[in-house]
């Protein structure tokens, strides 16, 4: 096995592309150490990409924030404007596994590590946010969602490494909100998450909204029809109904070890109410 | 000996009092060695290649490739283990359970072993070892298992304990009955009967401890054995047997332990190691992972129970009957009986029957499992009684005083009580705020009994006066608790000196006679009697001496609060000799003074608790909180009060985890799927409240100070009194445990569907 560190994302570009045996890309590591740990995967290389300059660093741009592939979940927290702006994507960032494991996670590996259970991912995709990914050929953004394919699997080609994460600037009256649901009060894995993020008009009703399943299909699912019958609305009792039903519905989830397909389509419904409740209030805050 | 054990009331100077724990800055400093903390010179690690398949017989295996990889030193399997356990049933099932010899029986089984110089290279010879299987039909749940049609575990089982001898093999190995009176003529009488079903999932004791050990095998016939275990001196005699190795040549030390809670009660990779180091002829490491650790070691039995009782409308139960049939793994086991015997044990009952059948399934073999059995059995029975007394119109509390045991019942699996706890903690409880705090939307509130044996069983102890006046304690029960801290206390008060003067060690097994391992709640009840017995006879030695030191004649001196004092008004102008003037002139007097102490503990005193608990339910998601919980129970005496309430805390944390959402989930295919802390769920931190607790002391009449087991009860009502409480919360009876939020929430749903 070998480990490399390299300084531009060049050069890590170039050693995962000329890789002949399996490579992996090290962040946080919270993900790889323990499928190397656990026997699940031996890398030939592994590619530390902390020392690239720029990738531990959040930015403040005329356009939003860009948040370098190697910042950990803790320091998302500890980013006042980033947490005002987008209170959802932090909060889901600062759930994955405990204290210790968000000092060293980062939502890119969240994103890449391509778990339908991902808790930031569902926050991500409710956020639209765009991932800016380095290859052999170029540079493209792309939005979060095309990121994962399935279980473990994601659209990046082989040399590739996503090394930021961009999300837009914030109107006024704008929101967003997470939720997983999990047997334990922490250190554990949702069952069925929700994410919600809504701008409203200036009579408070909503004129944006996007709504993200996670652990509820093979990939994280952005519901769109969720989100449309959100529009226009104030939140009713009617359109909350509306909202629970068309989220059951658009789960593909599975009778696993943590729930039963019942289970998961009754509580996305839930979890995508109290979502949008808490969305709603923030973005009425502001 | 002439040594008496009854109680005798006498007010205490150092028991009862809350010292910080001898073992204590080790563990917060990280010095401690615990299993895998232990290294030698030379060692080998060993790792163990486990079945993938629940049920195969294992037609070849091939180690030639593995044995070819350079820095591998053993390949074994079971033939490196040949059967010596000279038709010792159980024996031979501990050897088989150790490494498969035909068949594989459960998912991570063992079938074969490697000593390598470092963990890498231990991996890849695994991957070389090539296993030729022939997969077989498998069974994993106990109510599939007992079926007539279910697949045969083992086709020499036919079923024990049955009038006649039955014609055909089967997977349920024995039943057994307990009780007394006529059940029929009982529910003729009662006026409201109740009779539910409930199932009990599979659960794991979730020590963080993996199990470890070090094993070094000399050429001329001795051996060392470092291991984390609760009975060091049993694991010497299991492992003896089983390589043919002679027991005082087989030196066994206990590491400190991370947690046994009864699954270091037996032996796994220990015989395996000193299999590979013999074979290597260098010292062998084995950790378990703690994949290894759920799949192979450990786990409690999987039940389904059924229970009817009937009560008369004054409140009076007429009859109570429970069919009991528990999971023992692959191999033979009592556990359903010891659940047929506790079930009912906490009430008075004119007609009572159970009947308990142990039944074998492809899983891990069952290990012990705090106050192993009861809890399931406990859980069922209260359940009904909770349910019996909203059907009588009366309050659960009461519904219970009225037909609580007591001095004189005769319980239901068979002896007399003498003086008990139940109706003390039923009354504690009564009167206790927690049962009239206010609850809130979604909340409910239950409450529960549940009861355990205790054991006494051998004890051996050395206490050693040094010259400068200090005491060392060497104790052959391993310290799961605090024990150190009580017995050190025990032995400061019986020669009355200060506690900080006492040292206890646990003793390896070539330092001391035979010791019971630490189970059935005995450490500290056992120990401490012992601890006694061997101070009062350093006691005799140390006025001898002072009678030497006066030139009187011993029947003369008496001892008192940690001094010789001579008798009468003759020996006025003589003063006291206190412990440290006698030790200090010990080198003239006679030489080192000692006490020796070996007996067997005989009554230990049964033990009683009542819990109450609070939960709340979020109705939409069926997620629970435990909000409040209390623990009322009787400990007889508390030798040192705050681990007496640690065996309470932890006995309800353990039971509220199982209670709620801890399971072994197995796959179509027979294989456990949630091996690890992730899908297995213990409670966290943050899961709990502060665990109320209420200590009574009901001085059990066996022992000096009254001392009871405290270790094992505090887990036995947690699972009924979580299941009364969720039941009150939403309105539905719960009947399977765990009660996860999938379970709650279909529960519920089928409730609103009517």
């Amino acid at each position: 096995m070998r480990y490399i560190r390299p300084l531009s994302i060049e050069d890590a570009v170039g050693e995962l592309a000329k890789a002949v045996g399996p490579a992996a890309i090290l962040a946080g590591g919270s993900d790889l150490l323990v499928r190397m740990k656990g026997g699940f995967i031996e890398p030939e290389l592994i590619v530390d990409i902390k020392a690239i300059g720029g990738l531990a660093d959040i930015t403040e741009t005329a356009d939003g924030f860009r948040i370098g592939a190697a910042v950990p979940c803790a320091v998302l927290g500890e980013n006042k404007a980033l947490k005002q702006a987008w209170p959802g994507v932090v909060e889901a960032a600062n759930l994955i596994g405990s204290k210790q494991v968000q000092g060293r996670c980062t939502i890119t590996g969240n994103l890449c590590n391509a778990s339908p259970a991902a808790d930031s991912v569902p926050a991500l995709v409710a956020a639209a946010a765009q991932a800016v990914v380095a290859g052999p050929s170029g540079k493209r953004t792309i939005a979060v969602e095309a990121v994962p394919t399935g279980p473990g699997r994601t659209s990046l080609a082989k040399g590739e490494i996503i090394e930021a994460i961009l999300l837009e600037k914030r109107p006024e009256h704008a929101g967003d909100a997470y939720l997983r649901f999990i047997p334990r009060t922490e250190m554990d894995i949702a069952v069925v998450s929700a994410g919600v993020n809504l701008t409203l008009d200036e009579k408070g009703a909503i004129k944006t909204a996007r709504v993200a399943l996670g652990a509820a299909a093979p990939t994280v699912l952005l519901v769109e029809e969720a989100g449309q019958v959100l529009v226009g609305s104030k939140l009713d009792e009617e359109t909350l109904e509306r909202l629970a039903k068309i989220c059951a519905g658009a789960c593909r989830p599975i009778d696993d070890k943590r729930g039963t397909i019942e289970f998961r389509r009754k509580v996305a419904g839930v979890l995508a109410q109290r979502a949008a409740a808490i969305a709603y209030k923030r973005a009425g805050d502001k | 000996m002439n040594f008496d054990p009854r109680y005798s009331g006498r007010n205490f100077s150092s028991v009862g009092t809350r010292p910080i724990r001898p073992d204590g800055v080790d563990k917060v400093t990280g010095r401690a060695r615990y299993g895998a903390d232990f290294n030698m010179a030379g060692q080998l690690v060993g790792r163990v290649l486990r079945s993938p398949h629940a049920h195969a017989i294992i037609k070849k295996i091939d180690t030639s490739k593995a044995e070819k990889l350079a820095g591998v030193k053993a390949v074994i399997t079971a033939k490196d283990l040949p059967d010596l356990t000279d038709g010792d049933a159980a024996m031979y099932d501990i050897l088989d359970n150790s490494m498969a010899r035909k068949k594989a029986l459960y998912d991570g089984h063992a079938v074969a072993a490697v000593a390598a110089i470092d963990a890498r290279i231990a991996r890849q010879a695994l991957k070389l070892i090539e296993v030729d299987y022939e997969v077989l039909p498998h069974v994993t749940d106990v109510d599939e298992a007992a079926q007539h049609h279910a697949p045969l575990i083992n086709d020499q089982v036919f079923t024990e304990g049955l009038e006649e001898k039955p014609a055909k093999p089967s997977n349920v190995t024995k039943r057994t009955q307990f009780g007394h009176g006529d059940v029929h003529k009982g529910f003729a009488e009662a006026d409201f009967v109740v009779e539910r079903s409930f199932k009990t999932e599979q659960t794991h004791q979730g020590y963080i401890e993996p199990h470890a050990c070090v094993a070094s095998v000399n050429p001329d016939g001795t051996a060392e054995l470092w291991v984390c275990t609760q009975g060091h001196f049993v694991y010497r005699q299991h492992c003896a047997q089983l390589l043919g190795l002679e027991a005082s040549k087989l030196r066994v030390t206990s590491s400190e332990i991370g947690g046994g809670f009864g699954g270091k009660t037996h032996v796994w990779a220990e015989p395996v190691a000193l299999a590979l180091s013999r074979k290597a002829g260098r010292p062998v490491k084995l950790v378990m992972t703690r994949d290894e650790v759920f799949r192979a070691s450990g786990p409690t039995s999987a039940t389904s129970i059924d229970v009817r009782i009937g009560a008369r409308k004054d409140g009076t139960i007429t009859a109570a009957e429970a069919t009991l049939r528990y999971s023992c793994g692959p191999y033979a086991g009592s556990w359903a009986e010891i659940g047929a015997m506790t079930a009912f044990a906490c009430y008075r009952l004119e007609n009572v029957k159970t009947v308990g059948y142990e039944v074998l399934v492809n899983r891990p073999k069952t290990a012990a499992y705090r106050a192993p059995s009861a809890p399931m059995a406990a859980f069922a029975v209260e359940s009904s009684i909770d349910e019996l007394a909203k059907e009588l119109g009366m309050d659960a509390v009461d519904f219970r005083i009225k037909n609580a045991a007591q001095e004189g019942t005769r319980a239901s699996y068979g002896p007399v009580y003498g003086p008990i706890g139940i109706g003390p903690t039923l009354e504690a409880v009564k009167k206790h705020p927690h049962m009239k705090a206010p609850l809130k939307a979604n909340q409910g509130r239950g409450m529960a009994c549940g009861f355990w044996f205790n054991f006494g069983g051998q004890t051996c102890t050395d206490l050693n006066i040094g010259m400068d006046g200090t005491v060392s304690l060497a104790v052959g029960t391993v310290d799961v608790g605090g024990s150190r801290a009580s017995l050190s206390l025990v032995a400061a008060e019986e020669l009355g000196i200060d506690y900080g003067n006492v040292k206890a060690i646990v003793a390896d097994t070539s330092s001391l006679g035979y010791n019971d391992m630490t189970d059935g709640s005995r450490g500290t009840f056992s120990s401490s009697m012992a601890t006694i017995s061997a101070a009062r006879n350093a006691i005799k030695i140390l006025k001898d001496r002072a009678a030497q030191m006066w030139d009187i004649p011993v029947e003369d001196v008496t001892w008192e609060k940690g001094h010789a004092i001579a008798k009468g008004e003759k020996y006025g102008n003589l003063s006291p000799l206190s412990l440290k003037d006698i030790a200090a002139k010990s080198g003239t007097t006679g030489g080192p003074i000692a006490g020796h102490s070996e007996l067997v503990a005989d009554g230990a005193g049964v033990s009683f608790a009542t819990h109450i608990c609070d939960i709340e339910v979020d109705p939409e998601t069926g997620a629970t909180r435990v909000i409040r919980y209390t623990v009322v129970q009787d400990a007889g005496k508390a030798v040192h009060p705050t681990y007496v309430e640690g065996q309470y805390q932890g006995g309800a944390a353990q039971g509220i985890g199982w209670a709620l959402n801890e399971e072994y989930i197995y796959g179509k295919d027979g294989r456990l799927q949630n091996a690890g802390f992730l899908d297995y769920r213990i409670p966290v931190c943050s899961d709990l409240p502060m665990i109320d607790t209420q200590i009574l002391e009901i001085p059990n009449p066996n022992h000096p100070y009254g001392v009871r087991g405290v270790g094992e009860t505090s887990i036995v009502p947690p699972l009924a009194a979580i299941a009364n409480a969720v039941s009150n919360a939403v309105g539905v009876r719960m009947t399977h445990i765990p009660m996860s939020p999938p379970r709650i929430l279909a529960a519920l749903e089928a409730e609103r569907e009517g």
